[in-house]
C-alpha cells in the first residue's frame, strides 16, 4: 500500500508569504557561503543533504486530500480538500483524460475544508468517469451539491459530465473499496466526523482526523486504541497543543501531538504521522513540532518504538 | 499515586508521588479537586509538589487543567514546583508551561505566592 499527500493542512488552506520564502533563501545562502555550488547537481546534493527541511521544502498549504494507492488501476482518497484539485491534474496527466476511471473518496465529514477541491476535481466534469464518494453522514450529498451552482459557482452539479454516486456507510461495518477493506468509526467533531481503518494484504492504514479526544471518558480511549491497534500506520488530527485542546480550543472538534503519540503507544502502531496542521503554524513551527513530538514519543516509550512524521503535500509513504 | 498536603500559615503544599497516568489520573483529579475548596480569593494559595511525579500522561494534564480552572474561577492561585526534568519537558511540549506557573523548588514557589506561607515554611524547616 502507497500513501501520497496532497493536502494536508487544516481548516483553510494557506501558502508561504514572500517573506517566509526570503527567509528560507537568505538562510540557505548563508549556509552556503563560500560553497562551490555552481551547477545545478552540486546546489542539488547541497540543498537535499545539508539544508534542514523547513529550509529546503514548505510542508505546503492544501487541505485534506490523501490518496492510497489500491494496485488495481482505481483511485482510492480520503477527503477532497483543496489537495484534490493538484492530485486531479496528476492524475489525468499520468493517463490522460480519454480513459475513463473510477474514483472512491472517503469523506471525515462535509466541512468546507474537506470538500472544497470538488468542484475543481477536472475528473468529476469527464463523461466515463465514475466518482463514488462515501461517507457517513446523511447530509453528504447535499453537502457537495450545494457547492454547486449560483451564486458560489458557476457550474451547476447536474451538469458535471462524470457518474458521481454517494454510498453511505456505517460505523463499525467494514466494507470492500477497490479491494481495500475499509470499517469507518464515528469520531468526536462538530456535526460528527468518521475515522477510517483501511486493511489490504496485511497492511493497515488508519484515517483519523478531525477528531477530538477529550479523556474524560476511558471507555472511548480504549476504543481508539482498539481502532488504531497494530497499525503501519495512523495519519492523525494533530492541529492543537495539547494545552490548547484542553483550554481555549477545547470542544473545536481536533485533537493534539501527545494524544496521537499516546494512543499509537496503546495500540502498538507503528508510525504515527501529524496531519491537518493549523493555518497558523510556519514551516519552521512545523518543523519544532515534529522534533518536539519525537522527543515526546522517547521520553515516554515503552518497549515499543513509534516513528514520527509529520505530514506535507507531496509526501509519499510506502506501507 | 498520592496526594500529601502541608499547610504553611496560608498556603496548601500539595506533594504528589508516583505515576499520573490512564490508571491513576480519576483518583489524582478526585484528590486534587478535593483539596482546592479553600483556594480561592482571599483564602489559601495552593503550591502542587511535583518532585516525586515521574510519569504523567495526558489525563493527568487533564486534571491539572481542570484544577487551574477551578481555582481561577475561585478567585485562587494555584502553582506548580520542582518538576522532575522529563516532566518538566512534556509539559513543554503539551504547553502546559503556557497554563501553569512552575517554579524549580517548593521553596521558591511558597516565596511567590505568600510572604506568611514562606515564613512558616521556613521556620517548619521544610523543603
Amino acid at each position: 500500500m502507497r500513501v501520497r499527500f496532497w493536502g494536508t493542512r487544516g481548516s483553510i488552506p494557506v501558502v508561504p508569504t514572500s517573506a517566509a520564502i526570503q527567509r528560507k533563501l537568505v538562510a540557505a545562502l548563508v549556509k552556503g557561503a563560500g560553497r562551490a555550488l555552481d551547477t545545478p547537481d552540486k546546489a542539488r546534493a547541497f540543498v537535499e543533504q545539508e539544508l534542514d527541511f523547513a529550509v529546503s521544502h514548505t510542508f505546503g498549504g492544501n487541505s485534506s486530500c490523501v490518496e492510497i494507492e489500491t494496485g488495481t488501476g482505481e483511485y482510492v482518497l480520503c477527503d477532497m480538500g483543496s489537495g484534490a484539485r493538484p492530485f486531479a491534474v496528476a492524475a489525468l496527466a499520468r493517463h490522460g483524460p480519454g480513459r475513463p476511471q473510477t474514483y472512491h473518496v472517503l469523506i471525515s465529514h462535509p466541512h468546507w475544508d474537506h470538500i472544497m477541491g470538488f468542484p475543481f476535481f477536472l475528473p468529476a466534469y469527464i463523461p466515463g468517469n465514475v466518482v463514488r464518494i462515501y461517507g457517513g453522514h446523511a447530509t453528504l450529498e447535499e453537502a457537495f451539491r450545494r457547492q454547486h451552482g449560483p451564486p458560489s459557482f458557476p457550474v451547476e452539479f447536474g451538469q458535471l459530465g462524470a457518474t458521481i454516486e454517494f454510498v453511505p456507510l456505517v460505523p463499525g461495518q467494514p466494507n470492500d473499496v477497490a479491494g481495500l477493506t475499509v470499517t469507518p468509526k464515528l469520531q468526536r467533531h462538530g456535526g460528527d466526523s468518521y475515522g477510517y481503518r483501511i486493511e489490504r494484504a496485511g497492511k493497515t492504514l488508519v484515517y483519523s482526523t478531525d477528531s477530538e479526544h477529550k479523556l474524560d471518558d476511558e471507555s472511548a480511549v480504549v476504543a481508539f486504541a482498539a481502532f488504531f491497534r497494530e497499525a503501519d500506520l495512523v495519519i492523525f488530527d494533530a492541529q492543537y497543543s495539547l494545552a490548547d485542546a484542553m483550554s481555549v480550543k477545547e470542544d473545536w472538534g481536533h485533537s493534539s501531538n501527545i494524544v496521537g503519540v499516546e494512543l499509537c503507544q496503546m495500540a502498538r502502531a507503528k508510525h504515527l504521522c501529524l496531519y491537518h496542521h493549523e493555518p497558523m503554524l510556519d514551516d519552521e513551527q512545523l518543523a519544532a513540532l515534529l522534533g518536539e513530538t519525537r522527543r515526546f514519543e522517547e521520553i515516554t516509550r515503552g518497549d515499543h518504538r513509534i516513528e514520527v512524521s509529520v505530514a506535507y503535500d507531496g509526501m509519499e509513504l510506502t506501507l | 499515586m498520592k496526594l500529601t498536603p502541608r499547610r504553611f500559615a496560608d498556603t496548601i503544599v500539595l506533594s504528589v508521588s508516583g505515576r499520573v497516568d490512564h490508571a491513576t489520573a480519576e483518583a489524582f483529579k478526585e484528590a486534587l479537586l478535593g483539596q482546592l475548596g479553600t483556594c480561592a480569593t482571599d483564602q489559601d494559595r495552593v503550591v502542587l509538589d511535583m518532585s516525586g511525579v515521574d510519569y504523567i500522561a495526558s489525563v493527568g494534564l487533564r486534571a491539572l487543567m481542570l484544577a487551574s480552572r477551578q481555582a481561577k474561577a475561585q478567585g485562587g492561585v494555584l502553582v506548580t514546583a520542582a518538576l522532575q526534568p522529563l516532566v518538566r519537558e512534556v509539559f513543554e511540549i503539551a504547553h502546559f508551561t503556557l497554563i501553569f506557573k512552575t517554579f524549580p523548588s517548593v521553596r521558591d514557589a511558597v516565596a511567590e505566592v505568600s510572604s506568611a506561607g514562606l515564613a512558616a515554611f521556613e521556620a517548619a524547616g521544610a523543603r
